[in-house]
């Protein structure tokens, strides 16, 4: 185990700094620089521009520049926003839970939805169920999220009343029942797409549990079919499924960019989106970052996760 | 004699047995009668509708579908929604096919290399598309849509700079897996270049995976393009395009809800139909599912 753990974590690091090698170059790279927004107001002549440069830095060669950055990032210092001067990293933090909120609950729902589709759509298949299920599979990976968001507030809001259209909570309220009522839609339109996948991800990873030879083994001892899915196979078909919420991780974070601006949720895609507004370099070049290591992290999380479940992993 | 060479006569592509197994998915037929109807529309219906995409009427401002002269309707400033949903589909599909274009060079061009060279060089370009896949699309595009004052090609360049990884992977590991055979070996011994076993040799039978994910690709750019341009990053007005016609639809939501429903629903057609013909093309072309 701590020689999967080493090798792993390893691997991990070497991620890391590609992603922040990566992320460096693509915005160091723009005409302009990250002081290009500088050079666009009036107000500053090119003199300004080149002290402002000289005084964060920025005259050094790219590679210089890269390691005093990243030493810094792993201190801890992602430097301050532009716009009121807050440093980076706190303003994340502030924003995480959000967004992470909105990201489990969807992921919840979309796990519970797509492994009762698949498993349904395995058991009957070529049913009508099935194919239905196949087709709006494929329907659902197709709708924008934003579109289904908008649908979503048009029929449960303007027409219906049921949910309100934004915000997380009720300003003066901020009950735990006032915070799930804000939760429920967009929640359920992030879950979409993912439903999606779980759900075709089920079918063929419940299929092919069938097909293996314990079950053959079960079916002549005579255990009951239900017993047999239970037990057998849907343990073995969910195991996978750790690997697959880890690589799942960049859609849903993309698609919960997406539904936060939609349902003016305070988390960090907003905050993203925010900042390029503002032209807040540092801030969207942090947020960059974050995001690239949200993902590394947790598919790092989801693999220890799975080796520890399943030996196989860990010693083949 | 002449008879073998009757019998040997080139089969045609189209009696191929993938193109009778493509034949038998419907929704692929489905997609492809949606992505033709699609394109003329978008081609001619332009020229056919007495509407310029610009032509503001004040007095037929919000005019809901089907009422009076405006199929569709009309946006907030009394511009015909069907001449502008067509213009935009132009726009959104050429998009969208250029970036597939674009991605699946760039990754073909590094998934060969990788696959190809292998060593250190391979795991360099592979680590790197481990390093891009970890970045969440969107986060990468609009920060480079922000910071370059986006065009129509610069977001096309955008979008495929960022979404070449998995046709990288693809055909990397086709290609790796086709490195030691016995007709790449011949190649070598003959003294065939090295380019020449790449792009000649192996290239060719990594082609269905290729084609497969491109369509896939076609369906991803469009997606992505309406996107960005929802958020306001990616084509700018007064040009149209599905994404940005859904720009200002959320505050008229409840007074015009056809201007949000109408492009949403052009954008999921048309991605619909890519996704429908890339599950046809995958199971014509017997590609391993990867996806599903």
């Amino acid at each position: 185990m701590s020689a999967f753990l080493l090798n792993r974590l390893s691997q991990s690091i070497v991620l890391l700094v590609i992603v922040s090698i990566i992320g460096f170059t693509v915005l160091n790279l723009m005409p302009g620089g990250p002081l290009a927004q500088f050079g666009l107001d009036p107000g500053m002549t090119q003199k300004d521009v080149e002290r402002l440069a000289a005084q964060l830095g920025l005259n050094r060669p790219l590679w210089i520049q890269y390691l005093d950055w990243a030493w810094r990032l792993i201190q801890g210092d992602w430097g301050h926003s532009f716009r009121d001067g807050s440093a980076v990293l706190a303003v994340i933090g502030r924003h995480l839970l959000a967004t992470l909120l909105l990201m489990g609950t969807s992921t919840a729902l979309a796990i519970a939805a797509g492994t009762w589709i698949g498993i349904r759509g395995a058991t009957h298949r070529y049913s009508l169920f099935d194919y239905c299920a196949t087709v709006g599979a494929m329907v659902a990976l197709s709708v924008p999220t934003f579109w289904f968001g908008l649908i979503g507030i048009y029929i449960f809001t303007l027409k219906l009343g049921w949910v309100p259209a934004g915000n997380m909570y009720t300003i003066g309220d901020g009950s735990v029942l006032d915070y799930l009522h804000h939760l429920i839609l967009p929640s359920l339109v992030l879950s979409l797409v993912h439903v999606a996948i779980w759900s075709r991800y089920m079918r063929t990873a419940t299929l092919e549990a069938l097909s293996q030879d314990f079950v053959k083994t079960a079916r002549a001892k005579g255990v009951s079919e239900r017993r047999i899915l239970l037990k057998h196979v849907v343990g073995n078909a969910l195991l996978p499924m750790i690997t697959l919420a880890g690589m799942q991780l960049p859609s849903i974070l993309t698609g919960a960019l997406v539904t936060e601006t939609v349902f003016t949720w305070p988390g960090m895609g907003r905050l993203f989106l925010d900042s390029l507004g503002y032209s807040d370099y540092p801030m969207v070049m942090g947020l960059l970052i974050f995001s690239a290591i949200l993902v590394v992290l947790g598919n790092l999380i989801a693999d220890i996760v799975i080796a520890t479940v399943d030996p196989r992993i860990r010693l083949g | 004699m002449t008879a073998i060479v009757v019998h040997a006569a080139p089969t045609r592509w189209w009696h191929s047995r993938a193109v009778a197994r493509f034949m038998r998915h419907h929704l692929a037929l489905v997609g492809i009668a949606m992505i033709t109807l699609l394109v003329l529309a978008c081609a001619i219906g332009p020229y056919a509708l007495p509407y310029d995409t610009l032509q503001i009427d004040l007095r037929a401002r919000f005019a809901p579908p089907l009422s009076g002269h405006h199929y569709l309707g009309t946006d907030p400033l009394g511009r015909d929604l069907a001449a502008r949903l067509l213009m935009a589909g132009r726009v959104s599909l050429l998009v969208g096919f250029s970036a597939m274009l674009l991605s699946t060079l760039i990754g073909t061009l590094v998934g060969v290399t990788a696959g190809y060279r292998g060593g250190w060089v391979g795991a360099a370009l592979m680590r790197t598309v481990d390093g891009f896949l970890s970045y969440p699309s969107i986060f990468l595009v609009l920060a480079l849509a922000a910071l370059l004052r986006p065009s129509p090609a610069m977001i096309t360049v955008i979008i495929a700079v960022t979404s070449w990884m998995e046709t990288a992977r693809i055909v990397e590991a086709e290609v790796r897996s086709l490195r030691e055979r016995e007709f790449v070996q011949a190649a070598r011994m003959v003294g065939l270049s090295r380019q020449h076993i790449m792009f000649r040799e192996i290239l060719p039978n990594a082609m269905g995976p290729i084609i497969v994910a491109a369509s896939l690709a076609v369906a991803r750019a469009i997606l992505l393009e309406a996107y960005i341009s929802f958020l306001g990053y990616g084509i700018q007005p007064p040009l149209p395009s599905w994404g940005n016609m859904l720009n200002g639809a959320q505050q008229y939501l409840a007074s015009a809800p056809w201007l949000a429903i109408i492009p949403g629903a052009a954008i999921t057609i048309a991605v619909t139909s890519f996704n429908f013909i890339g599950d046809g093309l995958r199971d014509a072309l017997d590609v391993r599912n990867d996806h599903f």
